[in-house]
């Protein structure tokens, strides 16, 4: 263990204390945000650009929400890789169920017909 | 001293970048620069994201899967307003409400830091109001599906699925809601008592509680994204 000065320091790293202005400013970008993606549907626009929309408008609140609010963007990266990294494993996930999905419509609509 | 584990390293001279990562994780020594309880609260988050991705994973699973039209979110979801059928209406409202909350959340943290009791506590009870109303709407959105004879296992709109993956995860999320809303009001009390000014002015505890709160409304960015909008 080192010397006193050190719980200071680590206290002033751990302390997440940052201006109010900087909170209103995510709020506002999260309101225009979930805004933007509800107009997705309002305006009833379809397929790929519907689909990049929503993923856009999605990823860029997450994003905010992580870094910001939950003060991600300041931590170490330790602990920053540590939080984010595994759940990259979901989209490995994703992939599988996706090729499994399809499969599983394929054997419905060849053993089944198309209807219910 | 050996019990505070913050003393560990003295961090003027730790390096920045990728041999930060390599500084923190080797030796005899504690890895996460932070309070223990913040570090169990985003390991446990960790987990939470597991399981919330498996249901949305399932979700999507039964909608590539099913030879029958999934129902259309825009069409189940919509509200009698002005007269005319508004899209998704009330999700829209609800998605507002959460993201309020998560903003009067942030600031509750920054005033539990700067000791301000009064404004820490009237925040922490404000974002669990806001909480309460979220999971208030959630039960007319229920009552209202149920009443129109959507079940788990058959709705009038499509295909069955559709009901059990709808009831899952926005019960689960639902209910992380209701869970936090009473974290919250726990935590909010015990600052206005002065508990955490006993135990030497140290407000971690409202970050701790505002990391769920804000992951509770990050899940939701999710759900509305993939569940409501695609």
């Amino acid at each position: 263990m080192h010397g006193s000065d050190a719980p200071a320091a680590a206290h002033a790293e751990t302390h997440q204390e940052h201006p109010i202005k900087l909170y209103l400013v995510v709020w506002a970008w999260l309101f225009i945000l979930s805004a933007c993606s509800y107009m997705v549907d309002y305006l009833h626009l379809e397929g790929a650009l519907r689909w990049s929309l929503i993923l856009i408008f999605m990823i860029l609140k997450a994003g905010l929400i992580v870094a910001v609010f939950m003060h991600m963007a300041w931590e170490r990266l330790a602990l920053v890789y540590a939080i984010l990294v595994p759940p990259i494993a979901i989209l490995v996930f994703v992939w599988i169920m996706t090729v499994e999905s399809d499969y599983t419509l394929w054997t419905r609509l060849t053993f089944f017909g198309a209807g219910p | 001293m050996p019990q505070d584990g913050m003393s560990a390293i003295a961090h003027e001279q730790s390096p920045e970048g990728w041999r930060s990562i390599v500084t923190d994780w080797s030796a005899d020594k504690q890895t996460f620069h932070v309070p223990w309880g913040k570090a169990m609260m985003w390991i446990f988050l960790v987990s939470d994201t597991f399981i919330f991705s498996c249901f949305l994973v399932s979700y999507m699973n039964v909608r590539i899967s099913t030879a029958v039209p999934w129902p259309n979110p825009s069409e189940v979801f919509a509200l009698q307003a002005f007269g005319t059928d508004v899209p998704l209406l009330l999700i829209a409202i609800m998605t507002f409400v959460l993201i309020t909350s998560s903003g009067t959340m942030a600031m509750a943290v920054n005033f539990g830091y700067r000791g301000d009791r009064a404004r820490t506590t009237s925040l922490m009870l404000i974002t669990a109001a806001f909480g309460a109303v979220f999971v208030g709407m959630q039960a007319f959105e229920w009552t209202k599906l149920i009443l129109e004879g959507v079940r788990p296992w058959e709705n009038p709109f499509g295909a069955e699925q559709f009901g059990a993956s709808f009831f899952m995860i926005t019960g689960f999320h639902g209910m992380h809601v209701s869970f936090g809303v009473a974290y919250l009001v726990i935590v909010a009390i015990k600052v206005w008592r002065g508990d955490y000014e006993r135990a030497g002015g140290n407000y971690e505890i409202v970050e701790i509680a505002g990391l769920y709160w804000h992951f509770v409304d990050l899940v939701w960015v999710f759900i509305f994204a993939f569940f409501y909008l695609w």
